[in-house]
């Protein structure tokens, strides 16, 4: 009976290990980061673009109402691609839009804004791209949607149409 | 007293220099166990992306500001899960990995052990 018994368990160890590895196989190696998220907006002390004074980053979200940060930059193309939704998104009277200008200089962040328009109410400079870490950012563009002090939503990467009507009908 | 006042002088030139020392060890200790999230396989340590370079920074500057390594380390686990990190914590999603090798070196020793006394027994 022990004799009988220890083959098959064997076998069955060693299905169980191959189908276990098999599966492994088909999964995904690449990291894909997660976007639905439900944490506080960072607090820090940073520099705005166009004013010469500190503000802490909480301030500015503090009125009860939904607010879209985007992270992007002068020389970013995929930010120059979006730009015409952001300046669309920016008419909505729900939404409010925060920008942080990543790893860029003053006067080329101000020329792309003369050029494509400005969206934004407020916008952080972060010449070193340590601003954008504390949100969890992973290169430009980024954008967040805040509602009451809590991300709610990552976009990862430029918006498009989907995306530009998904936040209008989030915001509603 | 010269000698006293040259003594002191030295004394916090090679103070502050092992100091800083310190600081770059642990610096590269840190970004060595973080890693790069937008060029995988590499460590932010190995990698020059814009990613990677505002790490450094940071780090940098959590350290100037007396972070601690683990303290760093939960800053970036917040941010970014336990993914960031080359030797992830003991939690729910990591127990498997941490204890199954444990298992298995049990459970070996265990087949050795029960072979060699029956065969003793015999």
């Amino acid at each position: 009976m022990k004799n009988k018994l220890l083959p098959i368990i064997i076998t069955s160890l060693f299905i169980i290990i191959f189908i276990f590895f098999y599966k492994g196989l088909q999964n995904s190696n690449i990291y894909t980061p997660e976007t639905k998220i439900n944490i506080k907006v960072p607090s820090f002390d940073a520099e705005l673009l166009f004013e010469k004074k500190l503000i802490n980053s909480s301030e500015l979200f503090q009125v009860d109402k939904y607010y879209l940060l985007n992270i992007w930059s002068s020389w970013c193309v995929p930010c120059r691609q979006e730009h015409p939704l952001l300046m669309n998104l920016g008419k909505n009277k729900n939404l409010e839009l925060i920008g942080i200008n990543y790893k860029d200089t003053k006067i080329n962040a101000k020329n792309f804004l003369a050029e494509l328009g400005n969206p934004f109410k407020k916008i952080i400079f972060d010449d070193r791209g340590i601003k954008a870490i504390e949100w969890g950012a992973y290169g430009v563009p980024e954008s967040y949607l805040i509602k009451n002090g809590i991300i709610i939503k990552k976009y990862i990467g430029p918006l498009n149409k989907t995306l530009f009507n998904e936040i209008n009908f989030l915001v509603k | 007293m010269k000698i006293l006042k040259l003594s002191l002088i030295f004394l916090f030139i090679f103070s502050f220099n092992s100091l800083m020392a310190n600081n770059e060890e642990i610096n590269s200790k840190i970004t060595k166990n973080l890693r790069c999230l937008i060029c995988q396989g590499q460590s932010i340590y190995d990698s020059d992306s814009e990613f990677a370079i505002s790490i450094k920074t940071l780090v940098n500057k959590k350290l100037e500001e007396g972070f601690s390594e683990n303290q760093i380390y939960d800053f970036f686990k917040e941010k970014y899960g336990d993914w960031i990190l080359y030797d992830p914590g003991l939690n729910k999603n990591t127990y498997i990995l941490w204890l199954l090798p444990i298992l298995i070196f049990l459970i070996g020793g265990a087949i050795i052990a029960k072979t060699f006394i029956i065969k003793k027994n015999n």
